[in-house]
This record gives C-alpha cells, sequence and structure tokens, in this order.
C-alpha cells in the first residue's frame, strides 16, 4: 500500500486508541472533503451564492418583486415600452424598464424565473424518477428485461426533446382543445421534459447497479433472505445516487434552456404565466423596434441561471470523481 | 560492498489536517547476491520504503530527510532525468499484480526490447537475442516463440515471470519486488520465489523484496528488516529475527502466523494489535437472546449432506442449445458436515469452493444433484416462507470486509436489518438491546452502532460481518475465505473470535480458504478441491501427516516452509509436534 490516506492513517490511530465517540452531524459536513473541496474552489462557491441569490429571487418573488405584473389592476397601458431607468424617458418606478403592456420587466424576470426554476424542478424529479426505476431494475434483472427497457431507452434517445414536447402538446390539445391549454401547459411540459431525459438516469443508475449488485452486501442481503424489490430500494439505491445527484444538476440547467426554448416556439408556458422563455418570445417582437430591453434582460437572467447552476454540477461531478481527486 | 544503503530514511505525506510520516527514520542495506526483506502490516510503511528507493512517491509525499545510496552514490536527490536513468537501468522493479504491470496491447518482445534499447547500446536485432534470452532464463519454454504472444496470452504465473524478465532486461544491481507474490496461487508462489532466489545468486543482483508473507521471508530472504507504523522494530539475520524474535511486536507478529505443522488452540493474545477489546459484560447463552430456540430439533446423522452437486455457468447464450457453452465449475461433489463440526474446503482460485458457498444458501441454484439440510431438500424448495426458514438458519461471511457492508447504512440498522426482517424480535427496544449486546459479544463495543462502516478498519468490519451473520441465530456458518483480506495479527484475533463463538454456539461451519495453514488452525475435516472436483476428504490432523491425493501432497510440499519461526507464546493442542 504505497498511499496511505488520512482516513486509513486515523483509523490506525483509532485501533490504538480505541473508538472515539461519533461526531455531530454539522461537525461531520464541516469537516468532510466535500465540503473542504467546495471552500477552496472560488468559482464553485461564487456559482453557489448565485444560484442561492436567483433562487431566493425566484421563489419569494411576491415579496421581493416591486410590482406584481400580473394584478391587471395595478398595470397601466400608459407605462408601456417604459426604457429602463438610465435611459432617457424613464421612469423611476421601473428599473429595467416595462413591456408593451406596462409590466414591470423587473419583476416579470423574477416571476417568469420562479415559473422556469418549478418546471426544471419538477421534470427533474420525474425524469430522475422514472430512470431511477427503470434503471434499477434493469441493471439488477438482467437478462431480457434489461434488454426491453435499454431498448426502449435507445428508441427514446432518437428524438429529439423538441420533437416530443411538440408531439405531446399536439396530442394533448386534439384531447383536451385549446381552451384548457392554459391550464394542462405546465403539465404538459413537465412531462415532455421528463420523457426525454430520463434515458440518462436510466443508463447511469443501470451501470453502477450492475456493479453494486455483485458486491458482497448485496450478496449477504440475499442470504438474509431480503426480497429484491427490499434490496434494490434499501441497499442498491442509496449507493448509486452520487453520479444521479451531479446528472440531476445539469439536467436542471439544461431542462431549463429547453423549457425556455419550448415556450420561445409558443409550445411552453402561455404568455398569462410567462416563464423566462415567453418573456425573451414576447420581447422578440420589439427588438427591432428599439425596445431591446423586453428581450434582453430576461435573456441574461436566463444565462446567469444557467451558468450557475452548470457551474455548481461541474463541482459537484469533479468532488464525486474519485479519479479527479 | 552494500548495493543498496539507507540511512535514517524519512518519508512524509502532508494531508489537509496533519502530516502523516508514512517512514520514520529507516536503516537498511543490501549486498549484492542477497535478498533483504521488509514485512510488515498494511500501513507500515514497506512499499514506501521502495517507492522512495526507485522515486515513485505519489504525490504529495516526498523524502523529509536521511540518504539514499546506491553502490554509495548518492540518489536520493538526484534531479528527475538522472533518476528516471536509473529506474530499469540500475533498479529494476516487480510489482505485485502480473494482470496490469504488462501494457495489453504490446507483445511480450516489444516491451522488453523497447525496455533493452532504452538502456542499453544494442541493436534491434541484439536487443532481441538478449530478450529471448532473458524469456528462456525466467523458465518460460519456447522462449523464441512466446515472445512474439501478448500478455492475455500468458497465464498469471508466466506473466510475473515477464514481469522479473522485464526487471532484469538492463542488468540493473538491485531489484525491488513489491508483494511479487500475493496476487498468486500457492504452487505459483512457490515456482517464482525459486526462480527470484536462483536468478538473485545466478547474476549477482541485490535484492529487496516487500511483503507481509512470513513464509516468503522465511523462503528466500538472507535479512529482514520488520516494520510497524513506520518504524524499522528489528534487523537482522533472518534465522535469527524469525527464530528468536526481540521486539515485542515482532514477537507477536510471528505467534500470530498460523502454521501448517501444528494446530494452535487459540493464537496468543497480544499488543500491537487493532483494538478490539473483550467483551464488555458477560453473556449467558443458555439465557440471552443469541442461544434461545437454538433447538432446531436434532438430526440423526450429517447436518448439511451433499450429493453430485453440479454447477455449470453458461459462458455463451444461444437460442441454440446445442451451440450454448458452459463452464463447469463444480463437477458432482458429495461430502458431508456433521454437526458443531468444522468442515474445511481448501484449493486454489478457480477450483469451485466459494461456488459451493454460494450453492449453499441459495445464491446460484445448481445445475445438478442435491444438497441435504437436515430434513430438507433445499435444491427442491419452492414455497417463500420455506426457503426464508431455511435462510435464517445459515448465514455466511464474505471475503471483503470493505464491499461486505453497506456504506450508506448505520453498523446498527446493517446488524438489525436481518433481526427485523426475519420478526426475530418483538419490539424495536429489543432490537436496539439485541444489536448492542451483539457488538459487544464480538468484542466492538455497543458505542459502534451508532457509526458508518468506513469509520472502522478492515478487521473490525469482519466483525460487524460476524455480527450480522450471528443476528439470525444462524447455526450453520459458512465462511467464505474470511481472513484473506486482514492482516496477518488481526487475521489472528477474527479466527480466535470465530472458534470462541463456534463453541459457545454450537455452530456447524463450511470454513473455506485457499490457506492450507489456516484451515489446519479451524477445521476438524477437510475436503481438498481442485479443478471444481473434490480430491480428497479427511481428518485435519491425518490430511496434513498421510496426505492420500497426489494432488494434496503437491499443495503440502509447496507451501513455505515456517520452520524456522519461534514457537514461543504457542500452545498446541491435542496433537503432539510431529
Amino acid at each position: 500500500m504505497p498511499y496511505v490516506s488520512n482516513e486509513e492513517a486515523k483509523a490506525a490511530v483509532q485501533d490504538r486508541a480505541g473508538i472515539p465517540p461519533a461526531p455531530s452531524r454539522l461537525a461531520r459536513i464541516v469537516d468532510s472533503d466535500m465540503f473542504h473541496s467546495f471552500l477552496r474552489s472560488k468559482v464553485t462557491v461564487v456559482a453557489a451564492c448565485g444560484t442561492l441569490i436567483l433562487f431566493l429571487l425566484a421563489f419569494l418573488a411576491p415579496w421581493v418583486a416591486p410590482h406584481n405584473p400580473f394584478d391587471l389592476a395595478s398595470i397601466s397601458i400608459l407605462d408601456a415600452r417604459v426604457p429602463p431607468v438610465w435611459m432617457e424617458y424613464s421612469d423611476p418606478r421601473f428599473l429595467l424598464g416595462t413591456d408593451d403592456q406596462g409590466r414591470d420587466i423587473l419583476s416579470a424576470i423574477f416571476y417568469g424565473m420562479r415559473i422556469s426554476l418549478i418546471v426544471g424542478f419538477c421534470s427533474v424529479a420525474a425524469a430522475a424518477t422514472i430512470g431511477i426505476t427503470l434503471g434499477l431494475v434493469a441493471g439488477y434483472m438482467g437478462g431480457r428485461v434489461d434488454a426491453v427497457i435499454m431498448r426502449i431507452a435507445d428508441v427514446q434517445l432518437t428524438f429529439p426533446a423538441i420533437l416530443i414536447a411538440l408531439l405531446i402538446d399536439g396530442v394533448a390539445a386534439g384531447i383536451f382543445g385549446s381552451i384548457d391549454r392554459e391550464v394542462f401547459a405546465f403539465y404538459i411540459l413537465i412531462v415532455s421534459l421528463a420523457l426525454s431525459f430520463w434515458v440518462q438516469y436510466a443508463r447511469t443508475v443501470r451501470g453502477s447497479t450492475m456493479v453494486e449488485k455483485n458486491k458482497e452486501y448485496v450478496q449477504a442481503a440475499r442470504v438474509i433472505g431480503i426480497p429484491s424489490v427490499t434490496i434494490m430500494a434499501r441497499h442498491i439505491l442509496p449507493n448509486v445516487m452520487g453520479p444521479v445527484m451531479v446528472i440531476a444538476t445539469i439536467n436542471l440547467a439544461l431542462a431549463i434552456v429547453t423549457e425556455a426554448t419550448l415556450s420561445f416556439l409558443g409550445v411552453g408556458m402561455p404568455p398569462t404565466q410567462p416563464s423566462l422563455g415567453t418573456l425573451i418570445a414576447i420581447g422578440n417582437d420589439f427588438l427591432y423596434s428599439g425596445e431591446w430591453w423586453i428581450a434582453i434582460f430576461p435573456g441574461l437572467a436566463l444565462a446567469l441561471l444557467v451558468l450557475n447552476v452548470n457551474l455548481l454540477g461541474d463541482w459537484l461531478r469533479d468532488a464525486l470523481n474519485p479519479k479527479l481527486r | 560492498m552494500n548495493v543498496l544503503d539507507i540511512k535514517d530514511l524519512k518519508v512524509e505525506f502532508p494531508g489537509r489536517k496533519s502530516v502523516f510520516v508514512a517512514v520514520n527514520g529507516v536503516d537498511m542495506s543490501v549486498e549484492a547476491g542477497k535478498i533483504l526483506g521488509v514485512v510488515g502490516e498494511s500501513g507500515a510503511g514497506k512499499s514506501t520504503v521502495g517507492n522512495a528507493v526507485i522515486g515513485l512517491l505519489q504525490e504529495p509525499g516526498h523524502i523529509a530527510g536521511g540518504e539514499i545510496y546506491l553502490h554509495g552514490k548518492r540518489i536520493d536527490q538526484l534531479p528527475y532525468k538522472q533518476k528516471r536513468l536509473l529506474r530499469g537501468r540500475k533498479i529494476g522493479m516487480i510489482f505485485q499484480d502480473p494482470l496490469t504491470s504488462l501494457d495489453p496491447l504490446q507483445t511480450v518482445e516489444s516491451q522488453l526490447v523497447e525496455t533493452i534499447r532504452t538502456h542499453l547500446p544494442l541493436s534491434a536485432k541484439a536487443a532481441r537475442q538478449r530478450a529471448v534470452e532473458l524469456i528462456d532464463s525466467v523458465g518460460i519454454p519456447n522462449a523464441d516463440e512466446r515472445i512474439r504472444q501478448y500478455p492475455h496470452q500468458f497465464s498469471g504465473g508466466m506473466r510475473q515471470r515477464v514481469v522479473i524478465a522485464l526487471a532484469l532486461c538492463a542488468e540493473p544491481e538491485l531489484v525491488i519486488a513489491d508483494e511479487p507474490t500475493t496476487a498468486l496461487d500457492v504452487s505459483i508462489q512457490a515456482q517464482i520465489l525459486e526462480l527470484m532466489k536462483k536468478l538473485c545468486a545466478e547474476r549477482n543482483v541485490a535484492m529487496l523484496v516487500i511483503t507481509h508473507d512470513m513464509g516468503v521471508i522465511a523462503d528466500i530472504t538472507d535479512h529482514v528488516a520488520v516494520m510497524y507504523h513506520g518504524d524499522l522494530v528489528e534487523y537482522g539475520e533472518t534465522t535469527q529475527v524469525l527464530g528468536a524474535p526481540v521486539h515485542p511486536y515482532t514477537q507477536s507478529l510471528i505467534s500470530a502466523v498460523p502454521r501448517p505443522d501444528i494446530r494452535v488452540d487459540r493464537f496468543p493474545v497480544v499488543n500491537y494489535i487493532e483494538k478490539a477489546g473483550t467483551p464488555q459484560k458477560q453473556i449467558d447463552i443458555s439465557t440471552h437472546w443469541l442461544g434461545k430456540s437454538r433447538d432446531y430439533g436434532k438430526v440423526s446423522g450429517p447436518l448439511v449432506k451433499i450429493r453430485d452437486l453440479d454447477m455449470a455457468f453458461e459462458t455463451r447464450g444461444s437460442i441454440f442449445p446445442s451451440r450454448r457453452k458452459y463452464f463447469q465449475a463444480v463437477k458432482k461433489v458429495s461430502f458431508d458436515i456433521e454437526e458443531g463440526e468444522t468442515f474445511g474446503l481448501v484449493g486454489e482460485s478457480g477450483s469451485g469452493k466459494s461456488t459451493i458457498a454460494r450453492l449453499i444458501t441459495g445464491l446460484y441454484e445448481p445445475t445438478g444433484g442435491s444438497i441435504l439440510f437436515g430434513t430438507t431438500e433445499l435444491t427442491s424448495l419452492k414455497n417463500r416462507r420455506d426457503v426464508l426458514a431455511m435462510r435464517r438458519q445459515m448465514q455466511m461471511i464474505f471475503q471483503d470486509p470493505y464491499s461486505s457492508l453497506n456504506a450508506r447504512m448505520r453498523v446498527r440498522d446493517i446488524i438489525a436489518e436481518p433481526i427485523k426482517f426475519h420478526r426475530l424480535a418483538s419490539s424495536n427496544a429489543e432490537v436496539r438491546q439485541i444489536v448492542d449486546d451483539l457488538l459487544d459479544h464480538v468484542g466492538l463495543g455497543a458505542a459502534a452502532g451508532k457509526k458508518y462502516p468506513h469509520e472502522f478498519s478492515g478487521g473490525q468490519r469482519q466483525r460487524i460481518s460476524i455480527a450480522r451473520a450471528l443476528a439470525t441465530r444462524p447455526r450453520f456458518l459458512i465462511c467464505d475465505e474470511p481472513t484473506s483480506a486482514l492482516d496477518v495479527s488481526i487475521q489472528a484475533q477474527i479466527l480466535n473470535l470465530l472458534k470462541d463463538l463456534q463453541e459457545e454456539l454450537g455452530l456447524t461451519m463450511l470454513f473455506i480458504s485457499h490457506d492450507l495453514a489456516v484451515i489446519r488452525q479451524m477445521c476438524n475435516r477437510i475436503g481438498v478441491m481442485r479443478h471444481g472436483e473434490l480430491c480428497e476428504v479427511a481428518d485435519c490432523d491425518a490430511l496434513f501427516e498421510t496426505p492420500q491425493h497426489a494432488y494434496t501432497r503437491e499443495l503440502l510440499s509447496l507451501m513455505p516452509s515456517l520452520e524456522l519461526l519461534s514457537r514461543a507464546n504457542l500452545q498446541t493442542v491435542d496433537h503432539p509436534e510431529a
């Protein structure tokens, strides 16, 4: 053993000195290698702070936004297309200006970010649930079950996310009619995103599961007599979650971007509940008439959000990869 | 003149919180044509010494003090380029795992020729000639032809021979061998050791052999250095150090080595081993939960009866049965295990001994034959309730303590799981109490329950595995190489624990090991396996004294002789020295 890690050295000391009491949970986190690598990477600390601030602004939108852009009583068409405060003809009430209906851009961004994030989180959760379940079953059962699930995954991969979303949107429009579209848009979006992203989870979890299921702790559980479902849920699942967390973080950013794309194309969130993508789509109409702020500021917010989440995801991937440490 | 001189060597690994001193002031030297062994348990710093000499310390490790001389020339302070020239040219290296120390995409020839031409001014033709001679000299027949093959076309032992040839190809003055035989089977180990000894004498090379194995030390070394946690605790002639150790650590290490020629009742309990501790409170087995309802009903005759057991693994699947290919892992094996005895299965890797364990516990379905447990035929059990009842009666202890515990569960939950699953206790409070008692009983103390497995060392984890296996109150315990991943002094303590538990609880055990010496300490009767077949079943002492089967005799003759080792502190049982 050429290299003796701190853990091994500690264990050796413990062997001689007896077993010390277990440290508290907080002390454990602060003391962990993970937390240490987090503090050491300046970019990650900045990205984490940025993410936290953006999340807070988004989820606390009703309290922190200067206006409620959806309160029809408070908006006035007379305030339409006011430029940002540092420009001529601006209004100090609207920091980043207003759109064509007199809604405050800054407030609309906060509310829009909230919708984007909710869609992102829900679709990642849904995709992860489908993917992890199928991946666990495929990896653990093997054989034909595995072959069937993975072939479905292969077929799935041949459709781009946008195509799936357009398909589902079209089918849903046929079933529910266009009147209910505003009610269902949110769910349709989540279903289409989940269906496009589950494959990645399934493949990763399947691979890890095939490694884990041959480890002796799984065999020990089988010798005790524990049924397969319990073994998958209690023993294997917690041990394959590391890579899943990484994919989930990076996919959150991807889901937000895809959602924005879909909304921009008009198959996502409707203008009555605008996400960042919808806001950009609305602003797009005014880009060439000089009211650039209606599209550019939501676009910047989107870029900032995705960048921060991606940086966090990259760090998480490196921190959980023992080869890069 | 000494080829290698190490003076007061100190190697440090600076960590996040503290500096870890891997080697702390070590002095040793090797003469030409002699073999120096460095022995110690994991974490002793023995490999670090070798890496420091050849200049391959892993970051962030560095030499913090001391001097290393090769033929009187100081080498530890040489710049990288000159150090690189030493490697291969003056110092050859033999690594542990022959599977990974050769490049799988290059033929043996190209690897040898490349190394030779890097160091010696030879033409390609002369280099090839030299490579063939080397391959021949390490005992590979048909050298001229085999040299053109790729590493995967050689067996493990042959590959290690190639690695040795590679280490010798530039006529080095010093060869460092780091655990050269640890990954090999006994029979191949013996050949490789003999080869190393022969080459060392023929070529007048100095050799530094790093190993944890006292057998290797006793077999080939002239001098030995014993290391413990970075310190050199004893250094001298091998016969002297092994025969009459002075330092208490050496004494305890030697007393913990299982011998093939004597059987001890219990290994002596000594200091210098991991903290395990004796149970805090005595448990009266007759009234305690552990002892309750142990009465599964007496069986007449043997507890486990195995008849004509067959196991074939499909190596190539096909929809046509005639095109399928199988590997026959177990062939028509039959034996009995009496209630209360320890039955040993011994054999080299691939002999099918672990497969038998997995067949009995139901992890694999046999392709033929029968396993009778008491009066129940295990192979025909269909009803899930009956299967569970059987599962409860037999438990298994696995080889690798690092993968046999779920890293994401607390120790307490790991041990409670079988109790809760089989509903062996009436309340959560009772489960808690039982888990605490079990942990205490295996020598860890109840406080260990709150922690996660990674906070324990290998030996401590194996104790956790044992506690988990006992948690179903089994009557039959299968130990599959339970100590082969452990250091020798920890192995001694685990073997003692298993013996104690067996006596206390009247367990029947199937003990599987590749190590004949360990088998001798543990078992009443022994079965010898080879290529899936059972060669011989005999009583323990009879097998060692009058082996019947030719393969058994071969195995016994290949075992490193440990007669050199001191027998102080050892209490042998029932059997006078032969």
